[in-house]
Formats: C-alpha cells, structure tokens, sequence
C-alpha cells in the first residue's frame, strides 16, 4: 500500500497520541474519589447495624470536643519532639509526651512532602493525584470535602493565623484571619511573632470552636541553615512555650459541663538533613503528631510509646472529634486511642462511620470490591457488631458486653488498616500493563519513522507501507495471536484494578492488531534498510561523509538537551541549557558567516568552497567544474550582498544574542534563581504603570509593523485594529495606562475589548483557512498559499499578544524580531538546508518558552489567560487559551517554520531537501532493485546545494531529478542517480577519476539545469 | 618529477620530528608554568588557594602563561619567516596590547551575552575574559602577530602552513571547548565551592588549554604521515 508522507506522518502522529494517551492513562491513576453529589450535609449517618431488633440510635453522634486548636509547625519533624532534641528544648511537651493527659504518634506524611498537599491531606485525609492540579486549575480553593467546610458548614465558628495559604484554600471560612506570607524564607521570627501576638485575645475571648495556627518559622531556619543550626533549639523553646500558653488556658476554661477541649500539635513535612523538604526520605516523610486533651487521662506507669500513623488519619479523627461526618475522599482511619475512654456502644459506632465511608470508597473506585480482604473482614466485623448490638439491647451481662465488644473493636479496627492500605495503594500504584502497551506502541511508531525518513523525504514523497506481503501477514497474525494470549494471561492474573483490561474488547483488539501491524512494517523497512546499507557498503564510493559543524551542533546539541533530562536538576533549569544552546548558536553562525564573509586569501578560499584536501596538486575536471560552480554560487549567495546588506549579515547573529540577553533578564525563572529580582516583576508592580504603559504601545506598534509587511490590506486592517483593542483590554483590566485618562476608574474584566480582539482573531484566521484551502482545491494555484499561512501566522501573533501578560509583550516583539532577521539575513543568504532550519526553529522555540518565564513547575502556568474575554469559568475554552497562552513561543515558531518553509520551496531560491545524498541513497537502492523503469529524460540539476555536505569526500552525486516537480504536487527533489564517480582509492594520491566528458561539459555549462542520460 | 620530491619528503619528514620535539617541549613548558602557578604562590602569599582566591590565582596564572608563551616565541622563534626591522617592534608590540585587550573586552561582552550578570561581579567575569585571551589570544598573537587575515586563514578549515598553526588550533579549539563544557555546572543544585561564577569556567577553560597542549603534539605525531603542508 502506498501513501503519501503527509497521510503517513498524519496517521504516525494519531497513533502516536494515541500511545501516550494509554501511557499517561496508566502513569497516572485516577485518583481515589467518591462520585456521589456534594449534597453531604444532608445525608443520615449509617445507621447502627442490629441483628433483628432495630436500634434506637440513629442519629450522629455527638462531638467528643468541644473545642480544638490545631497547632501546625510547619517542618517539625518527629525527633524535633520524641527525640532529644525535644527532651532539650521542649520540657513542657516531653512532660506531656511522657506523663501528661496525651497520646503521640509518629505520623507518616505521603510525598511530595510540600507543604499546600500536605494541608491537603491533613484537612480532606485523601492522597493528591497529579489529575487533582489540572482539576483545580479554576481555584485555588480546596474544594474537595474536608474537615474545615464541614465544621463551617455546621456553623462552627474558625480562627485562623498562620501561613497564607490556609486562606487561599478556605477563602470564606473562617470569621477571623490573619495570613502570614511564606515569601522572604530568611525571615524567621517577624513570621511567627504575627501569629502569635493574637494569642493573648483569642484565648482569652473564648468565642470560637476551631482554633488554627500554622508557624513557619522552623521550616524557614531549616531551609536557612538545616535541622542541626543552635536556631532550630530556641525556635522549639518559643514554640514550646507557647503551647503551654495554650494549653493551660484550656486547661482553665474547661468546665464540667460541656466536653473537655483538645489541643493537636503537629507537623506537615519533616526537614531533610540539608534542610530542604519535598522528597521521600524517612526525616522527611516522619512529622510528629501530638494530642492532647483531659479526656486522655492515664494511669501513673502507663507508658505510651509514639505509634506510627498514617497522616491521613488525623482527617478522620479530628471530623470524628468535632461530630461531623468523615470526609468523603479521606482514606485515613480513625486513631483508635482517641476514643478509648468512651462507652463500647460509642466507639463501635465511631468505628462503624469510618468503615462504613472507607468501603463506600473503595466501592466507588475499585471494580472488584467484593474479593478485597478489607471488605469481607468488614462484613464480617458488622456481623459480629449487629449481634453486639442485640446483646446490648437485650441488656446482657456486662462482662459479656466488654469481652464481645473489645473483639468486634478488634475486628474493626484490622479492617480499618486493610482498606486504608487498599485505598492508598489504589491512588500510588502505576498501572504497568497499560503503560508498557502504550510504550510499546509509540516506539514502533518512533522506529518505523526514522526508518522511513529517506523514502518519505524522497522524490515521490510516498512510501511503501507494507501490510498485505504474505511473509508479513504470517508474522502479523503470529504477533496478534501472542499478544492476545499475553493479554489474556496478564488481566486474568492481575489483583489489582487495570485501565487496559478494563476496556472493552474491540478497543484491546483494535490497539493489538495496531501493534502487531507496526511491529511488521518496522520490520520489513529494516529489513529494507539493512539491504539496501549492504548495497551501499558494496559500492566503496560510499565513504564517511564530512559532517558540517553546525549539523554537528545542532545535532549534538538536541541528544545532548535530551539526555540531560535524565537528571532533575537539569530538569529544573533546563531554561539554562535552552539559552546556552541557542547562544552558542548563535556564535556558531556568527563564526560560518565570517568565515564566508572573510575568506582568506583567493586560493584557500577555493579550497575552503572546494572542500578538497589541500594536498591534491591537480584536481579532477570535475572538481575543478564544481569548484567553479561553488564558487560562482557563494558569490552569489554573499558576494552579492554588498554594502549594508553584508554588514547587516554580519551583525544579525549579534542582534539575536543580544535579543536573547535582554528577554533572559526579563523573566527569572527555574529554581535557583526564580526568586531573584528582575525586570518582569519590575515592570508589573503597580509604581511602574506608565513605564508599561509606554513599553507595551511601542512593542504593540513594533508587532504591528513587523507582523504584517506582506500582507493584503484587509488583514493589515485588522491586525492593527486588533493590536489596538489588546491595549484597550489591559487598560481596561488596569494593567495599563490611557493617556487621556487621569485617574484610574473602576477595574472591570474588559469582557468587551477582549471579544473585540477575539473577532480579529477568527478572522484573520478564517481568512487565511479559506486561502490555503483556495490553493489545495485549484492544485495549480500556489498563489493563496502563502498568504493563508501568513494571515494564519499573523491570527496567532494576535491571538497571543492579547493573552501574555504586558510585560511578556517584548518576548513576542523579539521573537518575531529574532524570526525577521533569521530569515532576511541568515536563513535565505546562508543558504541553510531544510533540517537544519527546523532543527534551529526548534531550538529557539524552546528557549521563548522560557523567555516568556514558564518553567518546568505547573505553579509558572499564567492562569489568568484562561478567563480572558469569558464571563463564567468554561473549562474547554479556558483550557486552550491557557495552553496557548503558556505554549505562545513554540507555537510561534512553529507557524513561523511553516511559513518559512512554503515560501522558501514555492519561490525555488534553494529548496535544499532535507535529506542528505547517504541517506536517500537507500531509496534509490531500493528502486533500483525492485527494477522500477526509469525515466528516459531527465531534468538534472548538478547540486551545489548539495555538496556542502559531501565537502571532504570525492564523490559527487549527479542528478537530481525534477520529476516530482513537474508534476507539480510535491516540491521535493530527488536524489536519483547517487554516486557515479565511484571506485577511487581513498588516499593523496592524485587519481583522474573515471568520468564521462560529456558530463563535465554539461556541468560545466552556466546554466545548471542539463539533460542527462542515463 | 622522478627522485626530487622523494628527497624532499625526507628532508620534510626529519624536519618535521624535530618540529614535534620542539612543539612537545614548549608545550610540556606551559603546562609547567601553570602547575607552577598553582604551587608557588602559596609561599608568598597566606590563605592561598586556587578556589578561596580564585581571583589572585587568575591574574597569577595568566601572567605566567603569559611570560612563558612570551620567553618561549623569543627562544624558539618558531615563525622562520619575520622580516621585520627593530623600528617596527615597538610598534608592533603596541598594537599586540591593543588585540589583547579588545580581545578581553570581546569576551567579556560574550559572557554577558551568555548570562553572565552585567553589573554585579564585573571584576570576576573581565578577570575570566583575561584568562580565556591568555589561553587563546596569547599563543596567536605569538605566532602570527597582529595579523587579522592569518587569523582567519589559520582558524578556517584547511588553512594551516605548519606544525605550530595546527598546534595552536587546537589548543585555542579546545580551551573554548573546556570554557563551554565549564559551564554546564553552573546551575545545578549541588552546592559545591566550584560552582559559584567565573571558577568552573576558568578551570574548565584551564583544563581545555592543558589538555590542548598535551593532545596536540601527540595528535600531529600520530596524524605526521597525512600532514602536509603547504609552504609559503
């Protein structure tokens, strides 16, 4: 079956999206939720379970405290109070560890071990997902149920100081707040000094239920100077005195009547021993958990040792504490000693709550629930609870009542623990099977591409794709009848829940048969490849050819970008490796232009455009013809620049190192130095408006002007009716200043402006649609084509103007600025082939995608854009415009290529294919075998383009057909007839080469274009 | 056409080892004065260190380099064919100032451009330009003078004329390379005293021109049969 390499690249990419639609789908599993509406308020607690007789309790039950104050220290890890660090510096708390009225735990935190999932987890008792950051993208509001709405919701009144963040995920919550920022880290006591000057009034005034204090202090040392600084010691004498503050005033408002109060001292993350926090090491992962309250009353000589929970377990504990249902996603259990000293009845049933919402859970979101062991040792428990339950109605006798009831206390708390780890391991456990199918399955398609480079990039641009040869359906049935026997094995042995084996089964069959047929067609092009390379090899004109350096680099450069992925901390500046590859770029440009620009003296100049070894006395009249050839074509190409032309030549790779310093100072970003000053904040503080102001109408008026040179009037017309309207939205937003108005009125959402922009938008973009199918429809009529991409090109640059923040504005200037230039002075006059030109796009739109000050952390991604022009909050259409707006530098330069390329083609100035003469070569090893006729006559170019690559070696390719040209549907040239000039020795010695002298008469002619026989 | 150039050859051929040689002994010479760089000054000055004072270890080492490369080219004269009356060295000697310097400032205007910070730190980074031209500008200015269009014949491709050229492009290629390889740590969460600004640079660039110094002579030697070169 033949295709075309656009249908072939087009089916290569919906394959390939579909592959790593499967691979994320098992990389990142659903998270663990409840799907039942939010209407939790007004659902009836389960009822007590009773075996025949109905029970008289049905309604919650009441709250075991009657107030609570959550004392969160952010990065106290556990031996900051167990240890002897806390036995030094936290008397009062190791007094109450040890004797007081508490139990401790160990509670073990999930990673990332950052402090805003950890709230998370500790307020909702679920484990984030990586699907919860998209999910929330609306809000920074935690709206997941937890235990803060709850109590909210139950008209408990909530305090809060500390760290800001609380506030931005419970944004209506709490009736009095104060928000310290976590911003300045070397600020270590001014941040705990604003929560705790409240302290004295909130205690004293008594009027609320839920107390929250979150200091930052400790985490800010650790990040300063590490967990062993003498700092951290006094920090934990501050932080335990105040909590004997605090809890001697509970102490002293507790009264008989209403239940005691409880005090919850605890840690979100630990502190690793360098300081920092956010991986999965013990210090890290261990945080201290300490409860305390009179209704934990203990024996003299009753030691209790600090027992390891989970930190999700504190959710349910603390909702249970309060009365109010557990939340839903929570997959903690409660903590068994809090409720210890209460009647059996009620710690069944507390117990029987928790059960009951983790199986609801597990219902929900594992498909075979029924063989999970939690679930049947819960049956069994609620079994054993509803004959508990009857005993008691019955009124049996009380030490029957006890020994029966500490069992199903027993029972229940077992499988508690077993659904909780079935939960959790639910949300962190990879779905190997789905992802290895989805691998498997983008590698083929990643293999049959590089395989069939030279053929799709040929003369026909078509390629055999090989399906119905009875060799390859007999392995093609043999690898889908594997395949399904693999699956079979695989799903019906696999205990845990699978996307892949949960499909149905024409979808598995479907991926199956995709992944056997790509498996055959890799293997009949590389077999194809590796006879064809046996061909080659035999024909000794075939010798290494010489890479360019610039080839190399930018070569290099990609496998070397690639391969330092492999380590984070590449990754998390990996703007860092974009701007150097793309300066050095620019210098390795700089250098080929100079040296085209300043040959040396006549003689080594001919050699250097020759690319002969100096020590050849005598060349071939072939040489010689090339040599003039390429030398009247370098004239061509730089000498016939003159004057500013050349200058401007020279200077442009300066312009764009230049252009690529200013925007690096523009926006810091990464890790190391994301915090430092630069010009971006600068210019967005609110003292710098008019400075803005100016900057962004003089870049809008520089888009204007460099965006649309070539254009029909219409579209000029409305990209600077559009440019225009993008100022009025951002002086309407009040980013920006009007000159003719003085006082800044009201800020509105500037819903009119941004839809005014918006009509521009799809009509530059419907405009140049219609062109570009104009051309597609009438084959002959290459005129539209160009326009449409320019006018598509000049849509986005509109589109993208009006989404950047303002002070983003000089990053669009400079990237069409940087994409002018490129094209005027470099890529046309330097003659650059077609790869190398994409290769380079790539590259720069890579480090624009940092210029505009994205980085590799989802926190960098400009929300903002999202609702720009809408009303409400609509997920689809915000969705894109943020994917845009974060992607407007690739995507540039993507359109930017596109262009570039369908102009350069259409006018014919140097349509250098992107092929190289060796890597076509199997192509016409191929035809040649399968004995394709060849056409008589010829239009044969003598390629000088395509010597550069072939400077060092002798052997000169012939022809290039024109077939495919004249038949006007492709512009791809061919390389037709590789290498004539064939058997020399490789070595000094001079050798006349074998040659025809028709053909250097021919070459030798001014006019390139010669018949040629064959 | 028939013996001639064969005696040629030999001459050629003897006279080419006894290049390499020469070649060898200067360049294990650099090399000693930068190992000497490291170890005397710790004699005379306290608290010497090549990372604690990176600074002084800079202007040290270059100064080293600099009167080695400079006694080397008086003693060995390996460019044969100067010509040039003692009325024009002074002038001479002025304008090799003047390409030193611009050369420095030219650097110093690259590392900005490449990021290095454009107010702050402006001592280090002109210090790391001065040490980049002592490894690169040095030996040119040695060997080809103040000559703009040797420079380029010699650092274009196949425009070398003898041993000493070709030595110099590589030992100038591959302190560029060490330079450029330098910096790649400079960014990384490691927290090592090497990483902080111009030193990882400076030793890549060191370690470049060492190991230019040592790959050359032993490249040509390997490379001496293909090696042919042009007179002028």
């Amino acid at each position: 079956m033949r295709l075309g390499s656009g249908t072939f690249a087009a089916g290569c990419v919906v394959i390939e999206v579909l592959g790593v639609a499967l691979f994320l789908r098992g990389f990142f599993p659903a998270p663990v939720r409840s799907f039942s509406g939010p209407e939790h308020h007004a659902e009836t607690p389960a009822p007590e379970p009773s075996a025949g007789a109905t029970s008289n309790w049905t309604n919650r039950p009441p709250p075991l405290f009657s107030k609570v104050v959550i004392m969160l220290i952010d990065g106290l890890r556990d031996d900051f109070v167990f240890g002897s660090k806390g036995v030094k510096f936290m008397p009062y708390t190791t007094y109450l560890v040890e004797k007081g009225a508490s139990h401790s735990f160990v509670a073990e935190a999930k990673p990332p071990t950052v402090t805003m999932p950890r709230i998370k987890a500790l307020m909702t008792g679920s484990l984030p997902g990586f699907i919860d950051v998209v999910r929330n993208l609306n809000s920074p509001a935690l709206l997941e149920d937890n235990v803060i709405t709850q109590a909210w919701a139950s008209g408990r009144r909530i305090i809060f100081y500390g760290d800001e963040t609380w506030v931005k995920l419970f944004p209506r919550h709490f009736v009095e707040y104060d928000g310290t920022t976590s911003f300045f880290v070397s600020d270590y006591t001014e941040v705990d000094d604003n929560v705790t000057r409240h302290l004295d009034a909130v205690l004293k005034r008594g009027d609320w239920d839920v107390l929250v204090l979150h200091y930052l202090g400790l985490d800010h040392i650790g990040h300063v100077s590490g967990p062993h600084s003498p700092l951290i010691g006094r920090k934990l004498g501050e932080m335990d005195s105040i909590l004997m503050r605090i809890h001697t005033s509970l102490l002293s408002q507790e009264r008989e009547t209403s239940p005691p109060s409880l005090l919850v001292l605890c840690g979100d993350h630990g502190m690793a021993e360098r300081g920092g926090h956010g991986a999965s090491s013990v210090e890290e992962v261990n945080t201290a958990l300490l409860l305390i309250s009179s209704a934990f009353e203990r024996k003299p000589g009753d030691v209790r040792r600090p027992q390891h929970v989970q930190q999700t377990d504190v959710a349910a504990t603390l909702a249970i504490g309060l009365g109010l249902p557990i939340p839903k996603h929570s997959v903690g259990c409660l903590l068994l000693p809090v409720v210890a000293e209460r009647a059996m009845r009620e710690q069944l049933r507390l117990l029987h709550l928790n059960a009951v919402q983790l199986c609801r859970l597990l219902q929900e979101n594992v498909p075979s629930y029924e063989r999970e062991p939690g679930f049947e040792q819960f049956q069994k428990s609620e079994r054993l609870h509803a004959n508990w339950v009857r005993l008691y109605l019955e009124d049996s006798h009380a030490d029957v009542l006890l020994s029966l009831g500490s069992k199903v206390r027993r029972q229940y708390s077992d499988a508690l623990r077993t659904l909780s780890l079935a939960l959790s391991a639910q949300g962190a456990h990879y779905d190997v099977y789905s992802m290895l199918v989805g691998a498997v399955v983008v590698l083929e398609v990643l293999a049959l591409l590089l395989l069939s480079v030279p053929q799709a990039l040929g003369a026909t641009a078509e390629l055999d794709v090989p399906l119905s040869s009875p060799v390859s359906c007999l392995l093609f049935y043999l690898t889908l009848l594997l395949l399904g026997a693999v699956h079979v094995i695989v799903c019906t042995s696999a205990e845990s829940s699978c996307y892949f084996c949960s499909l149905a089964w024409p979808a598995v069959a479907t991926v199956l048969a995709l992944a056997s047929a790509l498996l055959c067609a890799v293997a009949s092009a590389l077999t194809r490849t590796l006879v064809g390379g046996e061909l080659l090899r035999r024909n000794p004109a075939h010798s290494g050819p010489r890479w360019p350096e610039l080839d190399l680099l930018l070569l290099l450069g990609t496998l070397g970008h690639a391969a330092s992925l492999g380590s984070s901390s590449f990754v998390e500046e990996e703007h860092q490796t974009w701007y150097f590859l793309v300066n050095t770029l620019c210098l390795a440009l700089g250098h080929d232009i100079c040296r085209r620009c300043f040959p040396g003296d006549d003689g080594d100049r001919a050699e250097w455009l020759a690319g002969a070894a100096p020590t050849r006395p005598d060349k071939s009249p072939r040489h010689d013809v090339l040599d003039l050839d390429q030398r009247r074509k370098g004239r061509s190409s730089l000498d016939a620049l003159r004057g500013p032309e050349k200058w401007m030549v020279l200077a442009s790779p300066w312009l764009v190192l230049s252009c690529c310093r200013l925007l690096r100072s523009l926006n810091h970003t990464g890790v190391q130095w994301a915090h430092r000053p630069d010009l971006g904040h600068w210019l967005a503080s609110s003292h710098h408006k008019a400075e803005l102001s100016v900057l962004a109408a003089l870049c809008l008026l520089a888009i204007f002007m460099l965006a649309h040179r070539r254009c029909s009037p219409v579209s000029r017309v409305a990209m600077a009716l559009g440019l225009l309207g993008v100022y009025c939205y951002r002086a309407a937003t009040g980013h920006l200043l009007l000159p003719w108005q003085r006082e800044s009125k009201g800020i509105s959402k500037g819903i009119v402006e941004a839809r005014f922009v918006y009509v521009f938008v799809l009509g530059l973009l419907f405009m140049g649609t219609k062109d570009l199918l104009k051309s597609r429809v009438i084959a002959a009529d290459h005129t539209h084509q160009p326009t449409g991409l320019r006018d598509l090109h000049g849509g986005l640059v509109l589109l993208a103007a009006l989404l950047v923040r303002p002070h983003n504005l000089p990053v669009l200037l400079c990237s069409l600025l940087v994409q002018a230039v490129m094209t005027r002075f470099v890529w046309r006059p330097l003659r650059h082939s077609a790869a190398e030109v994409t290769a380079m796009h790539y590259w720069f739109g890579q480090a624009f995608f940092y210029f505009q000050g994205n980085s590799n952390n989802i926190a960098t991604v400009d929300i903002s854009a999202g609702f720009v022009g809408l009303n409400t909050y609509m997920e689809v259409p915000a969705m894109f415009l943020t994917a845009f707006s974060t992607y407007a530098g690739p995507v540039l330069w993507a359109s930017h290529l596109v262009n570039f390329l369908s102009s350069d083609t259409r006018s014919g100035t140097a349509p250098r294919g992107p092929w190289r003469p060796d890597k076509a070569a199997p192509a016409f090893a191929s035809r040649a075998r399968t004995g394709a006729p060849r056409p008589p006559f010829e239009e044969t170019i003598c390629p000088e383009d395509l010597q550069r690559p072939f400077r060092g070696s002798r052997h000169i390719c012939v022809g290039l057909t024109r077939t495919a040209a004249a038949a006007g549907r492709s512009r791809f040239l061919r390389v037709s007839a590789g290498f004539t000039a064939a058997d020399e020795p490789p070595g000094p010695a001079p050798h006349p080469p074998r040659q025809d002298s028709q053909n250097s008469r021919e070459s030798a002619l001014p006019f390139p274009l010669v018949p040629h026989r064959f | 056409m028939s013996a001639g150039p064969f005696q040629i050859a030999t001459q050629e051929y003897t006279m080419k080892n006894t290049d390499i040689k020469r070649l060898l002994y200067t360049h294990l010479l650099c090399i000693f004065s930068i190992i000497l760089s490291i170890f005397i000054p710790s004699f005379f000055l306290d608290n010497f260190s090549v990372l604690e004072t990176h600074l002084t270890w800079l202007c040290i080492c270059s100064v080293f380099v600099t009167a080695v490369n400079l006694v080397l080219y008086l003693v060995v004269k390996p460019n044969t064919s100067t010509k040039r009356s003692s009325s024009h060295k002074v002038t001479r000697f002025l304008k090799c100032c003047i390409y030193f310097l611009m050369s420095c400032f030219l650097f110093h205007v690259i590392f900005v451009l490449y990021g290095a910070p454009l107010i702050e730190l402006v001592l280090e980074t002109f210090l790391f330009a001065v040490i980049l031209s002592t490894f690169t500008t040095v030996p040119c200015l040695c060997l080809l003078g103040p000559n703009v269009k040797a420079w380029l014949r010699v650092f274009s491709r196949n425009g070398v004329t003898s041993i000493w050229e070709n030595s110099l492009q590589i030992t100038t290629i591959s302190s560029f390379v060490g330079t450029w390889l330098g910096a790649f740590p400079i960014p990384l969460d490691w927290e090592r005293p090497w990483q902080v600004w111009p030193i990882s640079c400076t030793l890549g660039a060191t370690f470049g021109y060492v190991a230019g110094l040592v790959i050359s002579p032993l490249w040509i030697y390997w490379n001496r049969k293909q090696l042919t070169y042009k007179t002028n």
